[in-house]
């Protein structure tokens, strides 16, 4: 019998039990609850007159609609302007008090993003099934789980029956080779994939990224990977555990205990994929050729080189290609063969649960240090994932060399990623994007979003256009 | 989710074909953050004169007297009879919530549009298809008789009217079965708890730090 993936290990852990139909009932080890998409479903529950299945399993923080200016925030809940936000951060405080659910609220110090959050207090381990009602949830497969979003329906059932009914995915291997280039990151690495393999081309897949670059890379990096396997079609995507996973995990809030610790440890070194196991898909990708990338287009797929062009439609593979690339053109304001040096910036955005944790801002400090955001750059903000990242960063002085600079220096939340809260892209202004969508409209209405690396999008900011980092 | 097994009630005659989601729940009441509180919206447009918004006073609101909703001797129906296509549209599950909630648990039309259809399922409804011409001959003994009453039985699939004809209706087993016994996924997925428990107790001993407390 062949050996198992590391997605069939997790599955086999999970599966309480069969059902007639092909699917399987999966258990949860941990669910993380926002206040987007968890209101109805605990009114469901309210109904219904049913209870959380396993309250420890649960945590919640506000995220997405939180204000991400000081002044705004200091007020608390109340500070909320927007009348709609402000509810729904009211009633996530409100569903967790009576449910009697952990909750880091809005100005407490480990509130954040969630895909920051649960990995940094500890409360995702390797070898977890975690979910949330956020399709990034494909984050914490860096930590060797099995994570995935669902709906605001399977929230509910989560909540009170601690499973899900699910079918099983294929498995497909993403090999990245080699070494990558000084000023080459983890989201570099990522939108290459997708660049190759399509917005679509991870459908129906659960991916493990594996391979040198992996082994290689420090656990945010796996985390700005796994997190858009969603923008390459895939809702789980994974990294086998390793003594840099371990060594992560060790010390953090929520970890196992002292005596639990050598159990746990010696389980998490199982979870990687047998030599002998199959994939149903395997990609390879040599780490050495990776450029620094920029998205010109509104889709994640639409990506190219620091050093390339805006492709010109008979580029496009066929016709449906050239028409997305037709949209895009008019969309983005661009012109077909324009380089991407010359696209002007009018905001920088560092942030989002993609590229928003310590080692982020530090690539970005790394590049910014001494140095002054362009005159023509109308805003520059830098939002922290969660009030742990930014105290640490401050810790470190990078918020000085941000500020310094003339970025602004945020409080903790989703901010500009996908414009709930109050910051917005106006239409057709440009951005300079450390997050992951670049869909029509996700940044603000009629606005541009151009993926990148935080070290990317902070050249972008001195130079008022992009610049090759690497040569910067 | 609440069974359903047997219903009679006072009948509340909308006699229009293809009323759609809309209608039944006008889209500025989907920013909530509920899925109760719909049903003093349910048909917002025809019940009330002026135009409505979330969070208004409803009972300070103009009310259309001529909608068939308003009229006195149909004020406690919980039997809504209506004709064909009924809940075209969106698939918002916001519909059948304002109808669940204002108190009709039972809707009784020619044919139902597909997703509404399912969605009454699950939030306990019961939809009921009969003939165009039963429905019809059932419209018009709503409007002659004050009061008029149907009695719809699931377990034995039949309308009873007051002076005892039955009209049988067809359903899906399965979706029987869930109904009866008051089965959503989650009560389908609740009749394994005993597999959970067992389970969770496999895990306790091999993985036991999952089971440690979250405290904020
Ligand atoms: S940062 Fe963006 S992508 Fe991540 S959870 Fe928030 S809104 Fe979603």
């Amino acid at each position: 019998m062949a050996g198992q993936t590391l997605y069939d290990k997790l599955w086999n852990a999970h599966e309480v039990t069969k059902r007639d139909d092909g699917s399987s009932l999966i258990y949860i080890d941990r669910h993380l609850l926002h206040e987007v998409t968890s209101p109805q479903a605990f009114e469901g529950l309210e109904l219904a007159n049913r209870a959380p299945w396993r309250l420890s399993a649960n945590i919640a923080s506000p995220d997405h609609n939180v204000p991400t200016v000081t002044t705004e925030r200091s007020q608390g809940v109340s500070g909320i302007k927007d009348e709609v936000s402000r509810l729904q951060v009211v009633t996530l405080d409100d569903n967790c008090a009576k449910f009697n659910i952990a909750e880091f609220t809005i100005n407490d110090a480990r509130q954040g993003i969630l895909h920051v959050v649960g990995p940094e207090q500890g409360l995702v381990l390797p070898g977890m099934t975690v979910v949330c009602g956020d399709s990034h949830t494909a984050t914490h497969g860096a930590l060797g789980c099995l994570a995935h979003g669902i709906g605001t329906s399977e929230v509910e059932h989560v909540l009170a029956t601690q499973c899900l009914i699910q079918k099983k995915m294929k498995n497909m291997q993403i090999r990245v080779n080699g070494k990558l280039g000084a000023g080459v990151t983890a989201k570099d690495v990522v939108l290459a994939i997708i660049a190759r393999i399509g917005t679509a081309g991870g459908t129906g897949y659960a991916i493990e990224f594996a391979g040198q670059v992996f082994e290689e890379m420090s656990m945010e990096g796996r985390m700005t990977v796994c997190n858009m396997a969603i923008e390459a079609g895939a809702r789980v995507g994974m990294v086998a555990v390793d003594d840099i996973t371990i060594d992560y995990v060790k010390g953090r809030r929520y970890a196992p205990t002292p005596e639990q610790w050598d159990a746990a440890e010696a389980y998490w070194s199982t979870l990687y994929s047998d030599a002998d196991a199959v994939f149903d898909t395997v990609i390879e990708l040599d780490g050495n050729e990776i450029a620094p990338q920029v998205s010109w287009g509104t889709s994640p797929e639409m990506v190219v080189d620091i050093t390339e062009s805006v492709p010109t439609p008979d580029q496009a593979a066929d016709d449906t290609q050239k028409e997305g690339w037709m949209r895009a053109y008019t969309y983005m304001g661009l012109e077909a063969g324009q380089k991407i040096t010359d696209i002007q910036l009018d905001r920088i955005f560092i942030g989002s649960c993609t590229n928003s944790r310590i080692e982020d801002l530090r690539d970005a400090a790394a590049v910014i240090k001494g140095r002054k955001v362009a005159e023509s750059v109308k805003e520059a903000i830098v939002v922290a994932g969660s009030g742990q990242v930014k105290l640490q960063a401050e810790k470190e002085g990078l918020d000085q060399v941000f500020t310094e600079a003339g970025f602004e220096w945020r409080e903790p939340g989703c901010s500009m990623c996908l414009a709930m809260n109050a910051d917005k892209l106006l239409p057709q202004e440009h951005c300079a994007s450390t997050s992951n969508r670049n869909f029509e409209g996700r940044q603000g209405n009629g606005g541009r979003t151009h993926l990148v690396s935080p070290a990317m999008a902070a050249a972008a900011a001195i130079a008022g256009h992009f610049v090759d980092v690497r040569t910067f | 989710m609440q069974a359903y097994n047997i219903q009679t009630g006072i009948v509340c005659p909308l006699d229009r074909s293809n009323v759609d989601t809309d209608q039944i729940i006008p889209k500025q009441f989907l920013k909530s953050i509920k899925r109760t509180g719909f049903g003093v919206n349910l048909f917002d447009e025809w019940r009330y004169l002026d135009e409505g918004f979330p969070g208004q006073d409803a009972s300070k609101r103009p009310i259309n007297p001529d909608f068939v909703l308003n009229q006195p001797r149909y004020q406690d129906a919980t039997i809504l009879l209506t004709r064909k296509n009924f809940g075209c549209g969106s698939s918002r599950e916001h519909a059948p919530w304002a109808l669940s909630e204002y108190g009709f648990r039972t809707v009784i039309a020619p044919s139902f549009a597909d997703i509404f259809y399912n969605n009454c399922f699950k939030n306990g409804m019961l939809p009921i298809v009969l003939d165009e011409a039963i429905v019809d001959t059932l419209m018009k003994a709503v409007v002659a008789e004050e009061g008029y009453t149907l009695t719809a039985d699931l377990e034995a699939q039949v309308v009873i009217t007051p002076t005892g004809e039955r009209y049988p209706f067809e359903i899906d087993a399965f979706r029987k079965h869930c109904l009866l016994n008051g089965l959503d996924d989650i009560g389908l997925t609740l009749q394994q708890s005993d597999a959970i428990k067992a389970y969770e107790e496999t895990m306790q001993q091999k993985t036991p730090w999952i089971f440690n407390p979250v405290h904020a």
